[in-house]
Parts: C-alpha cells; structure tokens; sequence
C-alpha cells in the first residue's frame, strides 16, 4: 500500500538511491495483563512508516508525544526489534544483519539523544565516554586514543582539556554537544537525532542546531531528525514527515508542508505552533477530543474522530455518506469513507512529492 | 571547526565519586560516630589478646558467679578493686560475695598477665588493663570488671574474645551473599522475562519462610563431629546461604533502571558487548547501592549467629561467641541472680546500632550526582 512513496523523494542524489530506506516498518508492543502475563493486545507504536532518506539530506519527523516518532528512529538502529517490515541502509538490509554486520553497520548509524543528562554515563570521564566506542572497535592504540578525543572535543566546540571531567560538570548545552561527539566518534554516514534541543534553553538549540548542520556539510551526514518543534524542524529540515498515531500522515518537502499543507492533521498543527508576527490573523484549529489508544486505534483513518475536515463534509454530503461515531460520548457525523476505509499514503503533487495520507485531501481549503 | 571553543581551559580540581560519598557521610554526625565504634570494636577484636585482663577460657572455681567489681579511684592507691570474700549461706548454700575492703587489688595498664601469642606469632604476656603483677595470691585478688560466669571465667575477656567470632561472621557472611546476591540479581535484571520471573518467584517463597526454621534445617545437617573451625564458616555459609535475597533484589532494581538509560543504550548502539556494558555501565552505576545494602546485611548475619548459638544449632563451647555467651542466660533464675551475665546483649545491640546508622548514612551519602 505504501509502496508509491517510498522511492519519492525531492531531490534525487547522484546514484539514485537513498541512504536509508524504510519500508512498510511496524512496531507492535504487545501489552501483557494479569497473573499469567497473556497478551491482551498490542500497542501499535509504529503501523506501516515507508519513507526514505537520502545522503546528505535532513528528514524530520514530526508529531505530537506517543505518536511513535521515537520508536521509528530506535527501530531503524535495531535497539527495538520490528514487528515486520524492513529498513536497509546503503543497500543492506538492518533486520537481518548478523552479529558483526549489526556491529559494523551501527558503525554508520548513530543516535543523539534528547536527555542530555542520561545520556552520559555520570561515572565516566568525558574522555572515557568518547575514548569507549573508539576501543570496542579497535580504531586507535595508545596515544592515538587520546588524540581522536580531543580531535572530537574540539570538532564539536569543546576545550580538549574537558577529556578528565565528568558529565555533571557541564551544562545541558554542553554535555548535548559530548553526546554528538560521541555520535560522532566512529564517523558515521546516518545520525539519528532523537529530540536532540527539546531539553535545552532555546538559547542553546540554536547553537547546537548551528553545530548539528555544520557537522552535516563538513561531514555529508544524514539525520533522521526527530522533534515536535514545528520552528526547529523549519529551521533544520529538509523534508518533513507528520505522524499521527504511528503513521505518516503527510510527508512532503519542507516549504510545502509548511505553506500548503494538504493534510487535516497537518494543519491542525501548524496552526498551534506559536508565531513570531504580532499581526497573525490565522485561524486556530482546535482539534476536539484526544489522541485515541494506539492499542485500539479507530477503523479507517485514525484520525476521523477528530478530523475537522471530515465533520465538515459530512455537514454538506448526502445521508448515505455519512455515518454517526460516538467521540467521547457524544455523537458525531463524520464521512463513512473516513471510517470504513483506510487512507493510503499517496502523491499528490508531483513536482514535489507530496504525500497526504488524507481520501478528501484535494477537498480542503488551504 | 566552525565553532571555537566555548569556555577556555581551565584548571578545576573536580571530586571523585568516593569522595563525594565521603564528604556527605561525614556531615551525618551519628554515622560518623558509629563508624568509628565499629573500627575501635574491630581493632579490639584483632587485639583481643591484648584488651582482655585474661585468657577466655581461664577458670577460677572459687570465684564462680562473682558479681562485677568495680574500679575505683584514689591519690595513694591509684586504680584498684577490692577483692572479693565469698561466704556461702549454711541454709539455702547460695555463695554470696562481698567486697573485703581491708586491702586492695592495684590495676596497671600494660600489666603482665597470662602470656599468649599475639595473631598467633608473636609471643606477649602484656594486657591492657588488669591487677599489678605478683602482688599477692593471683587466684585470690581477681579483677572482674564484667563479673565471672559459672566457672569463675572473666565475662569481659569472654565478651572481647567472642567479639571475634560474632564481628567477623557478618564480614565473611556477606562476601558469599555478595556474589550469590550480585550473581542472581544481575541475571534476573539482566535477561528480564522468564528467568526474572522464575527467580523473582523463587525469593518470594523463600521470603514467605520464617528464617528461623530455614535456618534450624540447613543447621540441622551439620554433623556433630565438627570441628570448632569447621562449624563457625559452615554457620557464615548458612547465613549468607539466605543473606542474599535483599541484595538480588537491589541489584535486580538497580540494574532494571539502568538498562533503560540512553547510555547504555548509547553503549550497545557504539558496539560494546554484555560484558562490557555490565561492568562498564552498569555496576559502577550501583556500587553505592550494593554497599548500603551489604552494610544493613551485616546486622542482620550478627543476629543470625547469636540466634543460632544461643539455641545451640550454631557454635557450642569452648567456642566464645556473644551467642555462646548468652546460652549461660537460659534459666531465668540465672538471669535474676547474675545479671552481668546479659551484657553480651547490651554489645550486640550497639554493634548492630552502629552498622544501621552506618548503613543509614551511606545510603544517604550514596548517589552524590543526583
């Protein structure tokens, strides 16, 4: 079903093929209960993601808490086993590397963290954090170890000399910036960046994001970057991936998303991002309702319950068109589209790939 | 690069993690305090030879049952004790002992005494405190600070002596709970899941047990014939035998919470193997928390062996232990006429305050970075 976009992508690199590609990938936790822990059902975190990224190129992966945007960057890097799909990177498949492909392959595919406090081990000096994944992998002996630290420290902005203090020494900004060096240590191709500035000053993610796109022209990396920062993800993105309840709901370059955005959903959340312009006349769309389980996700498209879009269709469509939901007890005439079928990712506009998982996206005002 | 350094270097001198842990211990007064109880009670262990005014198993028949005398001061005769008359009742033939203040016994420090070898090399005959040498009949002029049990033997160089065996068997006991408490919890944190719930199954009902019973049966099956030797570390190995769940439990915790950290899934992400990620990552992550809970389990083997010995499944005579010691306190009526004999009680109390209050401040002094 999601076959269409997973080979569109807005600029196509110079062999054509993407550096990671991400095909049809679920994620499925099963939640267990009572005394003999029997799987009652599942959490589907992730529910069919396709999307590709492409050397040298920022995808960003946006939505709000427990939409699965974390878990689709975890599941790339195999630290949370998949439930089907596949994902290759530079032509190799990930879920089926053995023990010392996995090794080799984590080699150039990377991870920043959001917590920049728990991510460092507290016990270890900088130097030793930055000096282990150097060791494990047998890159240096000796003094050279100690040289590539301070090669690291100073790539990311940091005194060579911070090699013997230990992570509570530092500021979030800081220990942040040990945390991509540390990334960094085995030259990776791919990064995946979980949340990298949420937890900082906004005084500091602009250094950081400076930090995170020099390294990415000087070093021609890739992110998977991942936020619900809709001003950050404009800043530093490329192209844009919405999610919603585990799957992509908009996937399209970035000045599309953010000036015609096709889906609902999409709208509904770029409108809640606060904007900089006094005179800002746009319409707040307040979404009703919640995000529903991603254990009993709704029929058809899982955003119908709360879909604006859809409401207001079923106000102008014929009875036969339109079936009542119960949304938080209270009744509600949505399309019976919405509710019966599910959506399929699909392009829209062709000059710049854009993908709306939406049946009425040709319908909404933009 | 692109971006310069951000702060210049400086020279800070920055606080290990042993330090820090030392610096907040030490605001806890009363663990201070306990602390240094336990090395000054550990130090006159090592030295019992030499803190005792006599050998542990020196017996005084004529002297059985003498009440603690006190020590006294004056210009002329410095420190010293009165000896004891003992004058048995014709009719019920009770020995009553009263002091004879017509002379004195003179205390010395350092004075000779029953020679002995020190750690079992160096021969002495030098104890602390006790009577002036050869200054009259030895048998007669006794010094019995604690009092003397059925056989007229020194209570306080009992106490000093069993100090020992009672002190050291939480030691030793707690090395083996270490390994089985570390071993089991790690693997139970480690691998999650089934094996978790199996082994977390498995302490539950050995919790549910009364220690008491569990720990008559495994004494149970030691024979008789023993050597002294034999049953003091066939006792520690019971007691640590059922010593271990608490730490399995702390470790299993601990090690459960720190396998979520985003380092140790940085860790794993950059290559490094189970090994490596256990005593890289995660033990130095909970080194504090396994010394609290060994600290707080020692208490716990002290009790163990006096229980044991003072229901005689543990070390019998001539071993001394302050369990031992407390055998003599089993009819009430020696409780009511000799009640010198329950101060092996008052020592086991303090000790097992002092590792508490220790335990206590480590725990607090424990994680100096959160």
């Amino acid at each position: 079903m999601t076959a269409t976009q997973s080979t569109t992508h807005p600029r196509t690199p110079d062999n054509g093929k993407p550096l990671v590609e991400v095909c049809n990938l679920k994620t499925h936790f099963p939640v267990k209960r009572g005394l003999l822990r029997s799987t009652v059902g599942y959490v589907k975190a992730v529910d069919d993601v396709s999307f590709a990224v492409d050397k040298g190129e920022t995808l960003g992966l946006v939505g709000e808490s427990g939409c699965g945007k974390s878990t689709v960057g975890r599941t790339i890097l195999r630290l949370i086993p998949a439930t089907q799909g596949s994902v290759a990177f530079d032509g190799k498949d990930v879920f089926a590397a053995n023990r010392d492909e996995l090794k080799a392959l984590r080699r150039q595919m990377q991870i920043v963290f959001q917590d920049p406090v728990g991510s460092l081990n507290p016990r270890m000096t900088v130097g030793r954090i930055l000096s282990e994944p150097i060791r494990v992998h047998k890159l240096a002996k000796g003094n050279a170890v100690n040289e590539r630290v301070a090669q690291l420290l100073e790539r990311v902005g940091l005194s060579p000399d911070y090699a013997d203090r230990y992570p509570h020494e530092f500021s979030g900004g800081q220990r942040q910036r040990i945390g991509i060096a540390r990334a960094l240590s085995l030259e990776p191709r791919f990064i995946v960046c979980d949340e990298p500035v949420s937890a900082l000053d906004v005084s500091i993610q602009s250094q950081v994001l400076n930090l995170l796109s020099d390294l990415q022209q000087e070093l021609g990396l890739s992110y998977l970057f991942i936020a619900h920062n809709l001003a950050v993800i404009e800043h530093f993105c490329d192209r844009v991936a919405v999610m919603y309840l585990g799957k992509i709901v908009e996937l399209a370059g970035r000045d599309a998303i953010y000036n015609q955005p096709r889906h609902p959903y999409t709208k509904a959340l770029l409108s809640a991002a606060p904007s900089p312009s006094v005179d800002d006349n746009r319409q707040r769309v307040v979404l009703p309702g919640e995000v529903p389980s991603p254990i009993n996700p709704p029929s058809g498209c899982a955003f119908h319950e709360r879909c604006p879009l859809t409401r207001e269709l079923a106000r102008g469509a014929g009875s036969g068109d339109v079936v009542s939901v119960t949304v938080m007890g209270e009744p509600v005439r949505v399309m019976a589209r919405c509710v019966n079928q599910t959506p399929v990712l699909e392009t829209v506009t062709d000059e710049s790939s854009h993908c709306v998982s939406c049946h009425y996206h040709d319908q909404s005002k933009a | 690069m692109t971006n310069k350094s951000l702060n210049q270097s400086t020279r800070i001198e920055s606080a290990g993690q042993w330090r820090l842990i030392v610096m907040r211990f030490s605001r806890h007064r009363l663990a201070v305090l306990a602390a240094y109880l336990l090395v000054l009670s550990y130090i006159v262990a090592l030295i019992a030879e030499v803190v005792a005014p006599y050998a542990p198993d020196k017996v005084n028949p004529a002297f059985a049952f003498c009440p603690p005398q006190p020590p006294r001061l004056s210009v002329t005769q410095g420190l010293y004790v009165y000896p004891m008359l003992r004058t048995i009742d014709p009719v019920t033939l009770q020995k009553n002992y009263t002091e004879d203040r017509s002379r004195a016994v003179k205390l010395g420090f350092l004075v000779r005494g029953d020679a002995y070898r020190l750690c079992g090399l160096i021969p002495m005959d030098r104890h602390l405190l006790g009577p002036i040498e050869h200054q009259a009949d030895e048998a007669r002029d006794t010094f019995y600070l604690f009092g003397a049990d059925r056989f007229g033997r020194d209570l306080l160089s009992r106490i000093v002596y069993g100090a020992r065996v009672s002190l050291s068997v939480g030691l030793v006991g707690i090395v083996l709970s270490f390994i089985l408490g570390c071993l089991i919890g790690g693997v139970s944190g480690y691998a999650g899941g089934k094996i978790d719930d199996l082994i977390q199954r498995f302490i539950d009902i050995l919790n549910a047990i009364p220690t008491l019973p569990l720990w008559i049966l495994f004494a149970g099956l030691m024979p008789l014939t023993w050597p002294p030797l034999m049953v003091y570390f066939a006792i520690t190995l019971v007691l640590s035998l059922l010593g271990w769940r608490g730490l399995a439990r702390v470790v299993r915790g601990r090690i459960i919470s720190l396998r979520e950290e985003d380092y140790v899934t940085a860790a794993r992400l950059l290559g490094a193997g189970h090994g490596r990620i256990i005593t890289r990552h995660l033990l130095p992550g909970m080194t504090s928390h396994i010394l609290v809970s060994l600290t707080l389990s020692i208490p716990q083997m002290i009790l163990g062996e006096t229980a044991l010995s003072f229901l005689g499944l543990g070390l019998r005579p001539p071993v001394v232990s302050w369990g031992v010691l407390l055998q003599d306190c089993m009819q009430v009526e020696s409780v009511v006429s000799h009640a010198w004999l329950l101060l092996p009680v008052f020592f086991i109390i303090l000790t097992v305050m002092c590792f508490n209050y220790v335990g206590d401040g480590l725990r607090d002094a424990a994680d100096p970075y959160h």
